[in-house]
């Protein structure tokens, strides 16, 4: 620890950080706009500017850029002198001198940075009376509205969308005060985490195209913690509602997750809840029926039939469990495929029973060495992509660090390593956006991807087993990587469900686990398809081919289907005949799909916005998210509505839970491996310190006595939350929540979203009091390592057959987010990926269709060229609505 | 007995004093201009709505009696979906008029709004907006906002340069 005087007052700090995180850590206010805390300082904006005096005689001192200069020992400065007051409120006039008189049609207005640091340097009045500089806009797409005037050139969105996420199609245009941000033409923003632009920018250049269309300030959104639904990792996200909408979803810090950033899949994905496919009534055999009708036919239901219960990946761990007690567990199925299933089930074994550890997102952004298997990250879980952007860093910093250059400071960092990049090897069916960083790539059949990775854990350790037959150039490579991987520090390898082999996921566990006998820091990164994959594979349940048996044997007659579209997990024809088989289909959704179609009882569920739940993420992290919103109609957590059920039908044990907080205690006391997992969020019974609940509502909130005035001018009593320590109302405890139930990021004179600096113990590290979350799979570093010895065969291409294995859209492959609005626009159409000689062989060019069977399943699509798939093999967009669900990888039959 | 006669004496010169009680309803009281009464939405010059649904009005408003939702029209110009004041609970403090930024709502020297259902106070946008701009008759906030509306480009503001040439290196 060291000493810091500011304005004449001794300070404990950590000395090494620049000067202005250290004084927004020590929780001063002082102005900035270029230094971002993701992104480091460059000392662009001039705004961050103190007085640092030589010693405790100087008197004079010199201003100095606080970003730029790393605080030491015994240093002394003064925010408060007349000095740098003055120069900063000068820095703010300027800027202010093209920014237009514009704020109430701006959305950014009231979370606005620039708003913030002007009112915090008392800029109260402008004096600049000539012409203003204006600029033309851009269309950017969907996600990103544009309005160029308001800019004042802190070149954060540059840095952020080049320099940090990868980006290529967006610059810096023109000169001096004319400089220009935006694309070299109109067009979509490319790239997968354009949406960050929002809230990178301090002011409203860059806003989120989707508010727009519903726009509410940030002061009256009803706010919860929430996480993403849309992928495995679990992202924390803030959503917010407005007159019974669901309006934006942004950021919401972890310092071990997310960080700073979402992708657009998950801020862009939200507007399904919106939806108009969205179930909001109980429906009878197609008849609108209110609640206690549907309760009592589906109690009846149950007690004279043979019922059984299809769970799904995407409900939360409640939802799963209720539904498994309701039917029993000898009656519950899992409701994904028995491939999905088993692969499902690996991951979990590998990340509990292994000898290495699955590091959070945050220890992959600082991988020196990184070995991906199988999996195109961009588009399965774009967000571990951004991570790995800055994993390559880590190698060449270490030059950096040599020369005493703090990684804070960026500009200076970025010219030490220049192109560098550190060891990072892409294994993957077809290109990926991570190619252009990558040292090596490697394109194959799934099959020959396992192979390389057996061969590389063989070379790591001997006694792996070893793989017969690999040609020259594959162990070369398989060399190199292990040599990288050995000369690394941290090394992660990264693999997933994504090419649905399991032994592409084995054979990166076993590079994994024979890197671990030589270096302890190694860790394992494994993806899942769907939010809550994990948590329902540490749930157990039957796999769902044995529904259809019981079904088509005649145990069973009633199905309860939850939050599934089985057409998404079965082919057509299986799924066709299972439902025709039940005698009564019961299907409890928030979102028609074709299951629903075919269901004779309706039950509208709640989304993620409606509902409170545990979700497991991929690094087996359980984390909970808040219900936004009271529905107005029927519409309840799935579990709520199976725990009426099982009250109607009087379920002795499903009686007695009431709300959230029992089913979760019960969950932790009876499954052994979500032990803790009460622990996630306090009880529900649990207040603030002052007795009061943590308010969704901002206190500005406004509109509360009119908003529901033209249905009743007598306002109705607010909602009452019975599952969490949280108010649906502005009244509250205005002091800083617990962790796991930040609602939204404000603190008295920090409006936008950089008021997270005052949530966090220091700035940019865990939050107050820790990041949210119980990591349920730790695993023990002295378990004896059983390797997997099953190594597939060499992959042989067949005449007239193509191998056809998956391949991913970041806006398309996943469900719920297709359904958006704004993401529908950016899915690609159907088509087939194959080798450009592959096709030309059969005498197809691009966009012609081709015709293909896979099992019973046909398929007519336009063929889509690559230069780098193996040839042999094909890429089979599944997921997007388009393509028919087939298991895959299988032999797709060419027909003449 | 003599402030009795005295209280009589007095009562009685003051039937030739000048009245101060006022014959309401039929006589009516002149209210100036600042006067705090009912609550209107006023227009441009040019008639266009001059609200621009930026909720600074609902979110300065004590009682929570403002609620509305902004949209935008085909030509850019935003304006509120639907604009309700609640005013069985609003208390005329005029902090909706000081927060406006573009003069849109004002409060004008009419306060007879009695009525015997209380669901009857609560005034929609066509009840709220009139034909005129009120109490600042030149004011036209997309002359001086840098926002582009269709037949008003970038850079044809007021005290406004024309858009930057991006592709121009030029001093």
């Amino acid at each position: 620890m060291a000493t810091l005087y500011i304005d004449n007052k001794p300070h404990e700090i950590k000395p090494g950080n620049s000067l202005l995180e250290t004084c927004l850590s020590l929780g001063f206010d002082l102005p900035y706009f270029c230094w971002h805390p993701a992104l480091g300082s460059v000392g662009a904006c001039r705004q961050c500017a103190v007085k640092v005096f030589k010693d405790a005689d100087d008197k004079k001192g010199r201003l100095m850029m606080s970003c730029m200069e790393p605080a030491t020992d015994n240093q002394r400065i003064s925010i408060l002198d007349k000095d740098a007051v003055e120069f900063r409120a000068g820095v703010i006039e300027w800027l202010m001198t093209n920014h237009p008189h514009d704020c109430p049609v701006c959305d950014e207005g009231g979370s606005c940075h620039l708003q913030d640091m002007t009112v915090m340097t008392g800029h109260a009045y402008r004096r600049f009376q000539y012409k203003k500089r204006t600029h033309l806009n851009q269309n950017l797409g969907p996600f990103i509205n544009h309005e160029m005037n308001r800019c004042i050139q802190c070149y954060r969105c540059v840095r952020f969308y080049n320099d940090y996420a990868g980006g290529t199609d967006f610059g810096v245009f023109a000169s001096k005060a004319n400089v220009y941000f935006g694309r070299h033409e109109e067009g979509t923003l490319e790239s997968e985490f354009s949406g960050n632009l929002a809230e990178v920018c301090p002011t409203g250049v860059f806003t989120d195209k989707t508010l727009k269309q519903h726009y509410t300030r940030k002061w009256d959104l009803t706010m919860s913690p929430s996480i993403c639904q849309h992928c495995s990792l679990g992202c924390n996200i803030i959503a917010g509602e407005r007159y019974g909408d669901l309006r934006m979803i942004t950021n919401r810090y972890h310092g071990e997750i997310n960080g700073y950033f979402i992708c657009d899949r998950g801020r862009y994905g939200y507007e399904f809840v919106n939806s108009e496919g969205r179930i909001r009534q109980p429906i009878l055999h197609q008849h609108v029926v209110d609640r206690e009708k549907i309760l009592t036919e589906v109690s009846v239901l149950l007690k004279n039939s043979k019922v059984i219960g299809i769970g799904s990946p995407r409900a939360s761990l409640q939802s799963n469990f209720v539904l498994k007690e309701l039917v029993g567990k000898a009656h519950f199925y899992q409701g994904v495929s028995t491939r999905e299933q088993s692969m499902d089930e690996l991951a979990l074994a590998i990340l509990k029973d292994g000898p290495v550890r699955t590091p959070s997102m945050k220890e992959v952004e600082e991988a020196d060495a990184v070995l991906i298997l199988g999996e195109d990250l961009t588009n399965t879980a774009p967000m571990l992509a951004l991570a790995i952007r800055q994993s390559i860093r880590q190698e060449p910093m270490k030059e950096a660090a040599k020369i005493s250059i703090p990684p804070w400071n960026d500009a200076a960092v970025r010219e030490v390593i220049q192109d560098k990049k550190g060891p990072l090897y892409v294994a993957t069916v077809a290109e990926t956006k991570l190619d252009d960083v990558a040292t090596s790539t490697y394109r194959a059949a799934p099959e020959e991807m396992a192979r390389l990775g057996f061969a590389v854990a063989h070379l790591l350790d001997q006694t792996a087993p070893e793989v017969i037959g690999l040609n020259e150039a594959d162990l070369a490579l398989a060399n190199r990587i292990v040599h990288s991987l050995l000369s690394a520090e941290r090394p992660v390898i990264i693999s997933g469900s994504s090419c649905q082999s399991e032994s592409v996921m084995k054979a990166a566990a076993n590079v994994s686990w024979a890197l671990h006998k030589k270096n302890k820091n190694v860790g394992i990164v494994l993806t899942v398809p769907e939010c809550n994959s994990l948590g329902l594979a540490m749930m157990g349940g039957n796999p769902m081919e044995a529904a259809f048996q019981a079904v088509e044997n005649g145990e069973a007659d009633t199905v309860i289907i939850m939050e599934n579209d089985l057409y998404r997990h079965s082919s057509k024809t299986v799924a066709d005949k299972f439902i025709s088989r039940c005698k009564n289909v019961i299907v409890l959704d928030h979102s028609h799909h074709a299951t629903s179609a075919n269901a004779h009882v309706l039950i509208p569920a709640g989304t993620f916005a409606e509902a409170d739940g545990t979700l497991v993420n991929n690094e087996g992290r359980a984390q909970r998210f808040f219900q936004v919103q009271e529905s107005a109609n029927t519409i309840k957590e799935s579990w709520r509505w199976l725990l009426d059920i099982g009250a109607a039908s009087d379920n002795a044990r499903i009686k007695q839970w009431k709300n959230f907080d029992d089913i979760t205690v019960t969950i932790a006391n009876e499954e052994k491996l979500f032990n803790g997992i009460d622990k996630v969020s306090p009880p529900s019974d649990q207040r603030m310190a002052d007795g009061q609940r943590v308010p969704r509502q901002p206190h500005r909130y406004s509109g509360r006595t009119s908003m529901l005035a033209n249905v009743n001018v007598s306002e109705p009593k607010p909602p009452e939350d019975y599952d969490s320590g949280m108010s649906y109302t502005m009244e509250g405890s205005r002091t800083l929540p617990p962790s796991s139930m930040i609602p939204f990021f404000w603190s008295p004179g920090w409006n936008s979203v950089q008021s997270v600096n005052k949530y966090q113990k220091e700035v940019g590290t865990a939050l107050r009091d820790g990041d949210p979350g119980v990591r349920l799979l730790e695993t023990n570093s002295d378990s004896p390592v059983d390797y997997f010895k099953e190594i597939p065969e060499k992959f042989r291409a067949i005449k007239n057959q193509l191998w056809i294995v998956s391949v991913y859209h970041i806006f398309g492959s996943e469900e719920l987010s297709a359904k958006s609005a704004s993401v529908a626009q950016r899915v690609p159409g159907s088509y087939l990926l194959i080798h450009r000689n592959d096709s030309e062989a059969l005498k197809l060019t691009e966009g012609e269709i081709i015709e293909f069977q896979i099992k019973e399943q046909q398929y007519r699509l336009p063929i889509k060229w690559s230069d780098s798939i193996a040839q042999g093999t094909a890429g089979l967009p599944i997921g997007l609505n388009s393509v028919p669900y087939v298991d895959l990888p299988a032999w797709g039959i060419l027909k003449k | 007995m003599f402030s009795i006669v005295r209280s009589l004496w007095i009562t009685f010169l003051h039937m030739f004093h000048k009245r101060e009680t006022v014959q309401y309803p039929e006589q009516k009281n002149k209210l100036t201009t600042r006067w705090r009464g009912r609550i209107v939405l006023t227009r441009d010059p040019d008639m266009g709505e001059r609200c621009v649904g930026c909720y600074l009005c609902a979110a300065a408003c004590p009682v929570d009696c403002i609620s509305l939702q902004a949209t935008e029209d085909e030509s850019g110009r935003r304006y509120p979906e639907f604009f309700r004041i609640n005013f069985s609970r609003c208390i005329f403090c005029g902090f909706c008029e000081e927060a406006c930024p573009t003069y849109a709502i004002q409060l004008i020297p009419d306060f007879e709004m009695s009525e015997y259902n209380r669901q009857n106070l609560v005034y929609e946008k066509n009840e709220l907006l009139i034909d005129g701009p009120g109490k600042h008759p030149g004011y036209n906030f997309y002359n001086i906002a840098g926002v582009a509306i269709s037949g008003k480009g970038k850079g044809e503001n007021d005290n406004e340069m024309p858009p930057i040439d991006t592709k121009s290196l030029l001093p």
